[in-house]
């Protein structure tokens, strides 16, 4: 059953980070003046959309996401709203933390911004996919000792990495060098990226390799 | 294991001597990383000049160019940046001199300063030529008569008349050099009266025939940018009064002149630009590039602006000197400016160039063993001999243009030879005292070694250290090392050919050290085969501390990684220059994971992880309950409050070098028009650093505070950083001694009042509340003087310093019951955060002098070092005092807190100062090494030495504290 769920698991992330190359080379082919440095926003964009799409798709068609207790459609779209709603707080939140890091508050208002919704795609996104809007959920996941499932660990493992990037993305913008990807937000959002996809990566290696010492309570 | 034998010492007193000795070794490292340059003083200077060269002839004929110019006056004007005579702003700011740049008979440069961009090393390096090295601007201070041969000497025993108005340091650099003279004093706060001082003789000295050079030194423009910065309201008026009396001097330059005889020369020039902050001393552009305007009716006019060539300051010096036909400082490195001598003779020309390269051959044979091989040394050699064939047929009589562009060529070899034997001069200078540096590195290594080596034992729960000092001196190696040490050392000094501090020491104070470094190796032999075998002796110890290491939380992982990686990060200039902020990152990482453990302990899920603490089981009251949930909410809100303060501190003061140039918040409150909400900011700092403050000391110092508090404030009024409600029009500056002094009292009341304390608290009685009061009093005091010594758009820095210790001791500290050790690498990480906070930075620009005239009517040694070095450390410094206090304060906590504290903070600051070190040595030939690296060598000695104070400090109160308890 664990196989089962570790295989999937890695299905999964491979196609996600296939779309995330996707979300790279396709606009690079179509849209004239496309580069990674160039037109940085707009790969942001790309990827952030690329990203929440087959998210959302993918663990909607596994079935991840917990069960809905009612079937109404007000109630499915009440949670479609407050999904809506949580993405959004989450956006600002990590525009705040980002400007309390020093990003400046005016000037790259918009870059910061951007940074924030690609971190929300990456990290928010995949939480509300899991656990559906339920902060309570989000608290017991991200506590100590709070996992319940291979997913939950998985969802750990992933977020972890990508702010753990987004974070060490900051280090080189110091430097004299004076390189296009030590531009704000670049080295950040590229950070962030690598981190994801890293832990993509890891997660279900980890999982695989741990899987005797992984024991979760029941739900 | 025989106890009695080894010497058992408190954690914090092992602390405190290591880190005193490694303060002598770091002193030693920086004797001879900094050396003092020997050069020829001017007792033996060779006279002789270098015959013309003519190949094939009579060897008789010397013949000495005539001088070009009768009279010279340089008017140097402290501070001046390049682009307020040549930038955008030039033609309203000095309308004459930039008509006189476009329009008229002059010649302009950009003359480059070298580092330290600092006054008296660039009068130095005008007057010799020379470069004077990176200690010049340590010893800024006192500097005593100029003993090298430089262009004034050489003046004044051509027989030349000087007169000398302006700075004072040119005064003391030449006494009696000067037929007249009048040295104005440095006052930092004062911008007019230093330049009145100087102008108001310039009418009777401008009619007057009895002089040859006139020197005039104006400071006005440099206070301003001291005070306010470079683009202040009053930069404007400073230069049009310059503008006017170069007006005045050129006009009256231009009467004087009379029909036949050599023209005048006027020479407007800079020691040194300003930064965007509106001080100097580092290396960026606007502080090193500076205007050089020579206006003198033997150049041609000009027709229009042209881009000012770029050329090294020391290059005026030759210039100057040949062009009055005095010979050239032997130490200086510069060469001739060529367009000077544009209009004489092809064979004058040849002439002064070959005189250049003449003096700069013989400065190279002497500064080069292997000169022979220097590039330029060779195209010198060429260009000679060609020029002595050209003088050959020039001689024979010979005018024909061939013969002028023969000349022309030999001009322009000669030209190159003298760039590039000046550039390897130029990179010369600075050499390594390397024995004593390693020295001094290798016992600072030792001492990091014992430190760390010690940790288990001083970080256990006795927090005392057993150190086997006596066996060590007993044993057989020990005698061994002494005696191999002693003949190294004997072999290094006599095989040594250039001087070095460590061979000129005394035998005793040799000795001293080799054996202090035999004993270090034996100790670390000892303690090191005392970790090994523990592992099989005391196997429950060890487990503790496997089990302790694995353990560690997201914190300790932080601190740890944090404190590696900021001293690794150490290794790159641009992480050095821009060390605020891998603080400021650090910081906000913190404070995130100190919230993230905060929300851990207060939402955890009631059901099965609330357990296991006291907090939940223990049945409460109601208003107990009520008292939680607002505690509860007051911790949570702690982190983001800390996290939004030091988000708006950051943003007040730029510092670092890449971004130094943004605006911010200080310069906005530092303009003119924003004085009115400075005033109101500074003096609600002043109320909150009161509440702050009052809450831990005794009536009468809380008297002494408020009074003291306001007393800061008329300070700050009457030296006129801020306005006073009822004296809005009637400004009159003074120097506000009689309000800081009136301070100062007040302070040395507190300070007194807690020394009695601690003093009484230990001696009389053992009353561990009268000592925690003397102790916050003396905290409190300290934080008073910073009041008085901070500018006062800082004074938000101390207050929210404050704010956030209170609140983090509140509801953090103790609520989450963080051990020593993790305590104090925060207040480490904080202290270290707020002296970015308050506009430091790793230059030595970024110094604020301005506090030794705060209660001094001059300079006065002694107290202008002390009141800099606390203003400057400020943030680490209280920060570290608040450690002291809070550790001592906490009744909970167990009595070994303080030692574990004072290890940890000594071992925090020797890992960076020894890593620190290694990295200045390999990194010795670097581009950057004196203007990056070295500014934070010396930050980095100083705060070793402040914490070593520190340690002294918490090793006296424990001291007390078991005492008392015995
Ligand atoms: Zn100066
Ligand atoms: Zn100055």
């Amino acid at each position: 059953m664990w196989d089962h769920e570790i295989r999937a698991m890695a299905s999964t992330h491979a196609i996600i980070a296939a779309s995330m190359l996707m979300a790279t080379v396709v606009p690079a082919a179509l849209v004239p003046g496309f580069s990674v440095y160039g037109t940085h926003l707009l790969w942001i964009y790309s990827v952030s959309g690329a990203v929440a799409a087959v998210s959302v798709a993918i663990f909607w068609l596994l079935g991840i996401s917990p069960p809905t207790r009612k079937h109404t459609l007000g109630y499915k779209l009440s949670r479609l709203f407050r999904s809506c709603l949580y993405f959004f707080l989450s956006c600002m939140f990590f525009h705040i933390v980002v400007v309390l890091y020093g990003a400046p508050l005016i000037d790259s208002a918009l870059e910061t911004f951007s940074l924030a919704v690609l971190l929300s795609s990456l990290t928010t996104l995949r939480c509300l996919c899991v656990l559906g809007p339920n902060v309570q959920a989000w608290i017991r996941v991200f506590s100590r000792h709070g996992a319940m499932s291979v997913w939950d660990t998985c969802l750990q493992i992933t977020v972890a990495l990508t702010v753990l990037g987004a974070w060490m993305g900051a280090f080189p913008i110091p430097l004299d060098w004076n390189r296009p990807w030590q531009v704000w937000p670049i080295s950040c959002s590229l950070g962030a990226v690598f981190g994801y996809l890293s832990g993509l990566v890891v997660a279900p290696t980890w999982i695989h390799y741990h899987r005797k010492q992984l024991t979760y309570k029941c739900k | 294991m025989e106890r009695n034998c080894r010497l058992g010492i408190r954690s914090s007193a092992f602390a405190s001597v290591i880190l005193i000795f490694e303060v002598l070794a770091v002193a030693l490292f920086l004797r001879g990383f900094f050396p003092v340059p020997v050069k020829s003083s001017l007792s033996k200077i060779r006279q002789d000049l270098p015959i013309e060269p003519l190949s094939g002839g009579s060897p008789n004929s010397s013949h000495v160019p005539q001088p070009l110019f009768k009279r010279v006056v340089i008017m140097l004007v402290d501070a001046l940046r390049e682009d307020f005579v040549f930038g955008a702003n030039g033609r309203t700011y000095m309308p004459y001199t930039r008509h006189l740049v476009e329009r008229g008979s002059t010649l302009s440069y950009v003359s480059k300063a070298r580092i330290p961009t600092v006054t008296m090393p660039r009068i130095k390096a005008l007057t010799t030529g020379s470069i004077p090295g990176f200690i010049d601007m340590v010893m800024n201070l006192n500097s005593p008569a100029l003993l090298e041969d430089n262009l004034i000497w050489q003046a004044k025993t051509a027989g030349k008349k000087m007169i000398f108005y302006g700075d004072e340091t040119w005064v003391r650099l030449f006494p009696k050099h000067f037929i007249e003279y009048d040295g104005t004093i440095s006052f930092v706060s004062d911008y007019t009266e230093v330049d009145n001082n100087v102008t108001r003789h310039l009418d009777s000295t401008l009619k007057r025939d009895d002089w040859d050079i006139l020197i005039l030194h104006y400071l006005g423009l440099d206070h301003i940018g001291h005070i306010s910065g470079p683009h202040s309201s009053m930069i404007q008026p400073k230069l049009m009064e310059m503008d006017d009396i170069l007006k005045k001097i050129h006009g009256a330059l231009i009467s004087k002149e009379a029909e036949g005889s050599l023209p005048y020369l006027l020479v407007l020039c800079a020691d040194h630009g300003m930064s965007e902050t509106g001080s100097h001393g580092g290396s960026s552009e606007p502080e090193v590039n500076t205007p050089l305007v020579l206006i003198s009716p033997a150049f041609k006019r000009k027709v229009g602006m042209e881009k000012p060539d770029e050329i090294e300051q020391v290059d005026l010096t030759p210039t100057l000197a040949l062009s009055l036909g005095l010979p050239i400082s032997q130490n200086s490195v510069g060469h001739v400016i060529p367009s000077v001598f544009e209009e004489s003779s092809l064979r004058d020309q040849l002439r002064f160039v070959h005189l250049n390269g003449h003096q700069l051959s013989c400065l190279l044979k002497d500064s080069i063993s292997d000169y022979a091989k220097e590039a330029g040394f060779e195209q010198y050699r060429v260009a000679e001999k060609a020029h002595g064939s050209w003088m050959k047929r020039y001689l024979e009589g010979n005018a024909s243009e061939v013969l002028t562009n023969m000349g022309k060529k030999v001009l322009k070899q000669y030209l190159e030879a003298l760039s590039s034997m000046s550039s390897a001069l130029s990179k010369q200078l600075g050499k390594y005292d390397l024995y004593s540096m390693i020295a001094g590195m290798v016992f600072v290594f030792q001492l990091l070694l014992v430190l760390l080596l010690a940790m288990p034992e001083a970080l256990s729960s006795s927090a005392a250290v057993d150190l086997p000092v006596m066996s060590a001196l007993l044993s057989l190696p020990f005698y061994l090392l002494c005696l191999l040490l002693a003949s190294v050392h004997v072999l290094v000094c006599t095989s040594a050919e250039s001087s070095c501090y460590f061979c000129s020491l005394s035998w005793g104070l040799v000795f001293a050290a080799i054996a202090l470094t035999s004993a270090m190796s034996c100790l670390l032999l000892s303690l090191t085969t005392r970790r090994l075998p523990l592992g099989l002796k005391l196997p429950g110890k060890v487990s503790c501390i496997s089990s302790s290491e694995w353990s560690l939380s997201e914190l300790d992982v932080l601190l740890l990684a944090g404190t590696a990686g900021h001293t690794l990060s150490l290794a790159a200039s641009s992480f050095v220059e821009e060390e605020h902020q891998t603080w400021y990152f650090l910081l906000s990482t913190l404070c995130l994971a100190v919230f993230q453990d905060v929300c851990r302990k207060y939402f955890r899920e009631k059901g099965d992880a609330g357990g296991d603490e006291e907090e939940f089981v223990l049945p409460y009251k109601e208003n107990a309950k009520e008292e939680i949930y607002s505690e509860k909410w007051l911790a949570l809100a702690t982190p983001p409050f800390v996290l939004l303060c030091c988000r708006l501190l950051r943003s007040l003061n730029q510092t670092g070098v890449q971004w130094a140039h943004l605006p911010d918040l200080g310069h906005w409150l530092n303009s003119s028009e924003h004085k009115v909400v400075l005033s109101l900011l500074s003096a609600l700092c002043l109320v909150f650093i009161y509440f702050l403050i009052q809450r831990r000391c005794s009536l009468v110092s809380k008297v002494a505070l408020a009074l003291g508090l306001l007393g800061v404030y008329s300070y700050r009024a009457a030296v006129g950083n801020v306005l006073f409600p009822w004296q809005h029009s009637g400004r009159n500056m003074s120097k506000g001694t009689v309000e800081a002094r009136f301070v100062y009292v007040f302070v040395l009341g507190i300070l007194f009042t807690g020394t009695k304390d601690l003093l009484r608290s230990q001696i009389i009685t053992a009353d561990g509340k009268l000592k925690n009061r003397g102790l916050w009093e003396i905290y409190s005091g300290l934080v008073f003087l910073v009041s008085l010594l901070f500018r006062p758009h800082n004074l938000p820095v101390l207050c929210s310093c404050l704010l956030i210790q209170t609140l983090l001791a509140q509801f953090i500290w103790k609520k989450l019951h963080y051990d020593a050790a993790q305590t104090t690498i925060m207040h480490y990480w904080f202290g270290q955060a707020f002296f970015y906070f308050q506009g430091n930075s790793n230059s030595i620009s970024t110094v604020d002098i301005s506090v030794w005239f705060v209660g001094f009517d001059n300079y006065v040694e002694a107290p202008a070092i002390f009141l800099t070095a606390l203003s400057t450390y400020a943030g680490p410094l209280l920060w570290a005092c608040h450690l002291v206090c809070y550790l001592s304060s906490d009744i909970n906590r167990s009595p070994v807190a303080m030692g574990h504290g004072c290890y940890c903070l000594a071992l925090l600051r020797s890992v960076p100062a020894a890593a620190y070190i290694v990295l200045v040595t390999v990194l010795r030939y670097h581009l950057f090494i004196w203007s990056v690296f070295s500014p934070k060598l010396l930050y980095e000695a100083m705060h070793l030495l402040l914490t070593a104070g520190v340690c002294l400090v918490f090793n006296t109160v424990e001291q007390s504290r078991t005492s008392s308890a015995a």
